[in-house]
């Protein structure tokens, strides 16, 4: 298997920026949208802005989603950015889309209340709620950058990797065997988004979610 | 919390910043790709690049310099000045800027909001609106274009609004009467469009001292505040500015 890193390029959003982040770090990868090439990676990065109806039609129509679903089930490793923090889960209250299921649990919108701006744009804190090998050296309550106005509510809470505040607390980060999802993009968080993206480069893959969960 | 965001703002011409005096001795002065380096590597959130003066190798010179920054930059940035089409909204984006702004040809044809938010998504679409005071309109000010020079017939906050519903994601209003006076933002402005708008509303025009940021944030309701020449001048650095607000109360990224 070539060592290399597939990034999932299926329409949602601009690329460069993880782009720019691999090649900062010298990583060798691909950014595609064929299902063999992901077959073939070592490790997959599944980012994207954007909607999550869209997303999923343009998965199935490209295979992607099959390719997603046995590149997890093969344990290699995976790192969702934003709208890949969504569609991973069960489904989506954005159109009402079913997505892929690798984790229990739905997405929901911000509510339109009290002057709560939705998307949620800006910096604000995360505050992990355990220990894991891709957060490893970044300060507790470290500013990420977001974008967004769906956010990711796991059914099983130790999925739960990460907390932040925005109207009402809610998961900024899961995490589940091989699979890291951030809600926040870590490649426009300035050093602690690229202190993720290097752990994510070394991580070899292997978390026990189990033990994690009797931490916390 | 989110955050309230520190925006630096660097005027480019022909690809080369039009002011920067305080880094006459430790970098390039002019050269916009080594500024925002420095700006980044300070703890800046935000960074915005207007190109203010076309010419006819402007596009290029433009997106060799958006891909220079994006390659050294890891935070978000946003490009305007000049943005009429989308194909070079597309340009910008491509070369790794986050956001593309635009404001006269907005004005003069609003679908490019459209165009843009379905697109690329509204989070990319920034409207940059330049007000003036003007008692005679219903909101106390009026929307002006190519750089404060063309009056419209526009009230600030009708086209806020229409802005918003036409997919703009953020709007940076940017008030002609406090524009290069360092004397402090325009508050009542700011607190009129950010409390009638449902997107962020960046701040601009008239920051002079860390005072003027206190100000915008409490008083004006700013989600962003976008600085310039304080910076650019050495009179104050960013983490100077942060370290202010941080003791007031306000809450700011700490790098």
């Amino acid at each position: 298997m070539a060592n290399t890193i597939a990034v999932l390029d299926y329409g949602a959003g601009n690329l460069s920026s993880v782009q720019n982040v691999l090649r900062h770090f010298g990583a060798e990868f691909i950014v595609t949208s064929r299902p063999a090439d992901v077959e073939r990676s070592s490790a997959l990065i599944f980012p994207g802005d954007g909607e999550a109806a869209a997303s999923m039609g343009e998965l199935r129509r490209t295979g992607l989603d099959e390719a997603l679903r046995s590149f997890h089930a093969s344990g290699r490793k995976i790192l969702g950015i934003c709208i890949g923090c969504q569609v991973i889960f069960s489904h989506s209250e954005e159109r009402d889309t079913a997505c892929l299921g690798l984790i229990p649990g739905e997405v929901k919108r911000f509510p339109r209340t009290q002057g709560l701006k939705v998307p949620h744009m800006g910096w604000n804190s995360v505050r992990f709620r355990f220990r894991h090998p891709v957060f490893e050296g970044v300060p507790q309550g470290s500013s990420f950058y977001f974008i967004h106005s769906y956010y990711p509510v796991p059914a099983n809470v130790r999925h739960s990797a990460a907390e932040t505040e925005y109207g009402e607390t809610f998961a900024s980060a899961v995490a589940a065997r091989n699979m890291v999802a951030v809600q926040f993009h870590p490649e426009k968080s300035g050093p602690v988004g690229l202190r993720l993206i290097s752990n994510f480069l070394s991580w070899d893959g292997y978390w026990d979610e189990d033990g994690a969960a009797d931490d916390a | 919390m989110l955050e309230k965001r520190i925006v630096v703002c660097l005027d480019v011409r022909d690809g080369r910043t039009t002011k920067g005096i305080r880094f006459e001795n430790n970098v390039d002065v002019g050269d916009p790709v080594e500024m925002a380096r420095q700006y980044y590597e300070e703890g800046i959130d935000e960074l915005v690049f207007y190109d203010i003066m076309a010419s006819a190798e402007r596009r290029k010179i433009r997106i060799d310099t958006v891909r220079r920054v994006a390659e050294q930059v890891f935070i978000p940035f946003s490009v305007g000045g000049g943005i009429s089409s989308r194909e070079e909204m597309r340009e910008v984006l491509l070369a790794g800027a986050e956001k593309v702004s635009v404001n006269s040809a907005a004005v003069r044809a609003p679908r490019i909001i459209t165009d843009g938010a379905s697109l690329y998504g509204s989070q990319c679409i920034v409207l940059g609106m330049d007000a003036r005071r003007d008692p005679a309109m219903p909101s106390g000010y009026r929307v002006v274009i190519d750089g404060g020079r063309t009056p419209t017939d526009l009230d600030a906050l009708a086209w806020a609004r229409q802005a918003e519903e036409l997919g703009a994601g953020e709007i940076v209003l940017n008030s002609i009467d406090a524009d290069g006076t360092r004397g402090g933002y325009e508050i009542e402005l700011t607190r009129v469009i950010s409390e009638g708008v449902g997107v962020p509303v960046v701040a601009s025009g008239g920051a002079g001292r860390p005072e003027h940021l206190l100000k915008v944030f409490r008083e004006g309701r700013a989600d962003a505040a976008l600085i310039a020449s304080m910076v650019h001048s050495g009179d104050f650095s960013i983490g100077g500015i942060k370290d202010y607000l941080r003791e007031r109360g306000i809450p700011v990224r700490v790098t």
